[in-house]
């Protein structure tokens, strides 16, 4: 629990899309939430519902036209909503740092691995290129890149994808941020490539107090790493609780749903999966109602009308907050989600015994 | 290069499985040259696997990027031509097959592939999306028959009958996913092969396409190679699990067997990687973390391909000597010197400081706060990489 004075506070932040000719998409919409020193925070959602958005809000990184924000994003007290370019880009790289998905495409591939690292140095620290380039092999040592002084002098396509990645964590921490953003730093990688990643990271918040913004589709890598969740749904939180609570009471009839229809490694054959009906298409505006209603089992008329609020959550006190009028009750849901007890039915059946390889 | 013999049938005989694969290679060349003449050397895609699926039973194959999943499902429907080894189906060579008997056996074997988008022509309605495959073999009779057909098609993989005039870019993930399923099994196949069935898809929607594979395998009898790199989903799915690491199968057993007792200790370190979505299953996990990267498929390590990451690796036979398959329990089948030893618990896991020193690797050196590993980390908690 946060303890400290937050570093990052988003409050009410609104994200909207306007092109010419067409109607403006509101991408994100009062999306609300802090990180403190050392905490790890993580925004889960589905594809489109507003997470890398919200990121390149809060680092200032959206194209300067046929974008609105609104709200207020403050690092350490320090209002960004409105700062001039000049003041974001001292911020970023230094105060703050973003880790994407795709690391090829945030790497400059014209540049050696250690010209890129050696830039953001000499560029946000007082260092001479000596002591930049010296403190370039102490990152990539860091962040466990082998034999780190060779590595330098290579460019992006020849690393490996986990080693890219690991290259732009060492960019990010040039100048020990105090927040980090990682927008699925891991999703493009091999699963044994993301758990080295995931406990770099792991390291890097207990290690150095770095606030950490994960940003994920992947509840597996939420309940590993984040404390707080904040749950997204069509540019909105629609569910916020420390982890624990989340995974083992999910009261949001869509975090139920999402949690109830990932294949789990640790359930049997036997465990049924039950999907969310639809897809995130069928939704009605925000305005009109509640925006999951067309896909929720606990739709009733009241859902509809106006935009349903996110409040705390009566039942859980000030710590869980809520965006919904007929939310699951704990019993129902529990059941089934502590990974203790899952059903587990025999492999048998006719045809479904092994056959040794081609026997 | 046989490096999975395939165990002799022994015992009583169980009815055929319907798809045999014996010591299956796809080597593809490196060109290099001016004009990319000359052959530099092989990337061993597929590299000696042996399996087979029973009739009606799901058959999933899991691995890494790279590891040859792909190429193996395209080798068995002669979409690459293999190097070496034996695909049967049903009895019969594949290979023995050409013209009309080709053809026939083609229709019998379809593959669902990862990007729905991409595998749909954009300019065909959905109806004429369904009806290509039947028209091409020459089935499914008149345009009544045709259209009748659709409507069968479309309520078994759950779209209304009003996406028969719509086109792929209109649906979402998912239910582009569906369309691809339903023109896969419009010709009745017996077999389907699914690349990454679900892995474009949203997680909400994975459900829908993993439900309905099932509901359709009891539906039409189908035999299913299921392919993926999400260990979760093909568990879910299999009966059998096929672990593949450069090229060759590590371990094969039942679905249930493999999660209960992993025996490869590459299996183990997958199998301890997969995110779990519960914090006290997360809280309480061993974690194997593996030393650096995959070696290139191009010049796999010698001995056991495992051998520059294992942290089980010994002194002897490792380095030098190929593991082949062997069952261990019943149905479980493990490609490793020392499986009997790691299994008992007689052999534990080094410490990257010795694997370093025994493997010629580096060793990521404890800087300041960073050394400080979780205390649920066990095994090699230090990420190494070859040099
Ligand atoms: N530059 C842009 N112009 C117009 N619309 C945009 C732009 N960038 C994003 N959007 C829209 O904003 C919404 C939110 O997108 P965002 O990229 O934040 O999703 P996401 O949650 O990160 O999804 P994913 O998991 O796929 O990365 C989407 O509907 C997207 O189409
Ligand atoms: N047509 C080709 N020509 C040359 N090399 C190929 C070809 N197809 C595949 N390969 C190589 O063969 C190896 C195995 O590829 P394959 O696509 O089968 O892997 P995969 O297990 O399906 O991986 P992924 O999970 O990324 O889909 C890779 O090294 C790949 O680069
Ligand atoms: S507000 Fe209504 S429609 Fe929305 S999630 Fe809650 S019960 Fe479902
Ligand atoms: S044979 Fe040796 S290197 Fe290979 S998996 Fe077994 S212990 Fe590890
Ligand atoms: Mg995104
Ligand atoms: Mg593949």
């Amino acid at each position: 629990m946060p303890t400290s004075a937050p570093v990052l506070e988003v409050e009410d932040l609104a994200v909207t899309f306007s092109r010419k000719g067409e109607t403006p998409t509101r991408a994100v919409d009062g999306v609300s939430f802090s990180v403190a020193p050392g905490e790890t925070i993580g925004l889960v959602g589905e594809s489109g519902c507003g997470k890398s958005v919200t990121s390149l809000a809060v680092m200032g990184l959206l194209p300067p036209r046929g974008v609105r924000v609104s709200g207020s994003v403050r690092l350490d007290g320090q209002e960004l909503i409105g700062a001039s370019d000049r003041m974001l880009r001292r911020l970023r790289g230094a105060d703050m740092a973003m880790v994407f998905q795709d690391p090829l495409s945030s790497l400059n591939p014209t540049l050696a691995i250690g010209t890129q690292v050696t830039e953001v140095l000499l560029e946000h620290r007082d260092l001479d290129r000596k002591q930049a380039s010296a403190e370039a092999v102490d990152l990539l040592d860091r962040v466990g890149i082998p034999d780190p002084g060779r590595r330098l002098k290579e460019y992006p396509h020849q690393l490996s994808g986990g080693m890219r990645q690991r290259a732009l964590i060492a960019m990010a921490l040039a100048c020990s941020p105090r927040l980090l953003i990682a927008d699925e730093p891991t999703t493009a990688l091999d699963v044994t490539i993301q758990a080295q990643i995931l406990e770099l990271l792991r390291e890097l918040v207990v290690g150095s107090g770095t606030a950490l913004v994960m940003i994920t589709h992947d509840l597996g890598v939420v309940a590993g790493l984040c404390d707080r969740v904040h749950v997204m749904y069509a540019g909105k939180i629609i569910e916020s609780a420390e982890r624990h609570e989340l995974f083992a009471r999910p009261r949001h009839p869509y975090t139920g749903g999402l949690l109830h229809s990932v294949p789990r490694l640790d359930a049997g054959r036997g465990a049924r999966l039950t999907p969310i009906r639809g897809s995130a298409r069928d939704t009605i505006p925000w305005s009109q109602g509640c925006a999951f209603a067309p896909r929720c089992d606990n739709a009733e008329d009241d859902c509809l009308g106006d935009t349903v609020p996110l409040e705390v959550d009566p039942a859980y006190g000030t710590d869980r907050e809520l965006r919904c009028r007929h939310p699951l009750q704990p019993a129902r849901v529990g059941a089934g989600t502590s990974g203790a007890g899952v059903a587990r039915a025999a492999t048998g059946g006719s045809g479904a015994t092994a056959s040794g390889p081609g026997r | 290069m046989s490096a999975v013999p395939t165990p002799a049938a022994e015992g009583a005989p169980r009815s055929a499985p319907l798809l045999r694969v014996s010591d299956l290679q796809v080597h593809f060349p490196i060109k290099r040259g001016l004009f990319f003449d000359r052959t530099v050397g092989h990337v061993r895609a597929v590299d000696g696997v042996s399996l087979a699926i029973d009739r009606g039973s799901t058959y999933g194959l899991v691995g890494e990027s790279g590891c040859g999943k792909s190429t193996l499902g395209r080798a068995v429907l002669r979409l690459v031509e293999p190097t070496a080894g034996r695909v049967d189906f049903d009895g019969t060579d594949v290979a023995s097959l050409s013209g009309e008997s080709l053809r026939k056996m083609r229709r019998r074997m379809q593959m669902v592939f990862q990007d729905p988008m991409g595998s749909l022509d954009p300019r065909q309605d959905v109806e004429s999306l369904l009806t290509e495959p039947l028209r091409a073999h020459g089935l499914g009779g008149g345009r009544k028959e045709l259209a009748d057909r659709v409507g069968q098609l479309l309520d078994a993989v759950g779209l209304p009958a009003a996406a028969r005039r719509r086109y792929p870019h209109e649906f979402s993930g998912g239910q582009r996913q569906r369309i691809g399923i339903a023109r896969a099994v419009a010709l009745e196949p017996d077999l389907l092969i699914a690349d990454e069935p679900v892995s474009a898809l949203d997680v909400s929607v994975q459900a829908q396409v993993l439900n309905l594979l099932e509901e359709l395998q009891e539906r039409l009898d189908l035999t299913y190679l299921v392919i993926a790199h999400d260990l979760a989903v093909v568990r879910h799915i299999s009966d059998v699990v096929g672990v593949m690491y450069l090229g060759s199968l590590v371990e094969q057993a039942p679905a249930d067997a493999l999660y209960d007792e992993p025996l490869h200790p590459y299996t183990r370190a997958l199998m301890s990687a997969v995110p779990v979505p519960d914090p006290v299953v997360e809280q309480r996990r061993e974690r194997i973390l593996l030393a650096g990267d995959l070696p290139s498929p191009a010049d796999p390590p010698s001995g056991c391909r495992f051998h520059t990451r294992c942290p089980w690796r010994q002194e002897t036979r490792c380095d030098d000597e190929v593991p082949v398959l062997r069952e261990l329990g019943a149905g479980h089948w493990v490609s490793c010197h020392w499986a009997e030893e790691i299994r008992d618990g007689v052999l534990a896991p080094k410490s990257a400081e010795e694997v370093a020193a025994t493997q010629g690797v580096s060793v990521r050196a404890g800087a300041g706060a960073l050394a400080e590993t979780d205390a649920l980390v066990q095994g090699v908690d230090q990420p190494i990489e070859r040099t």
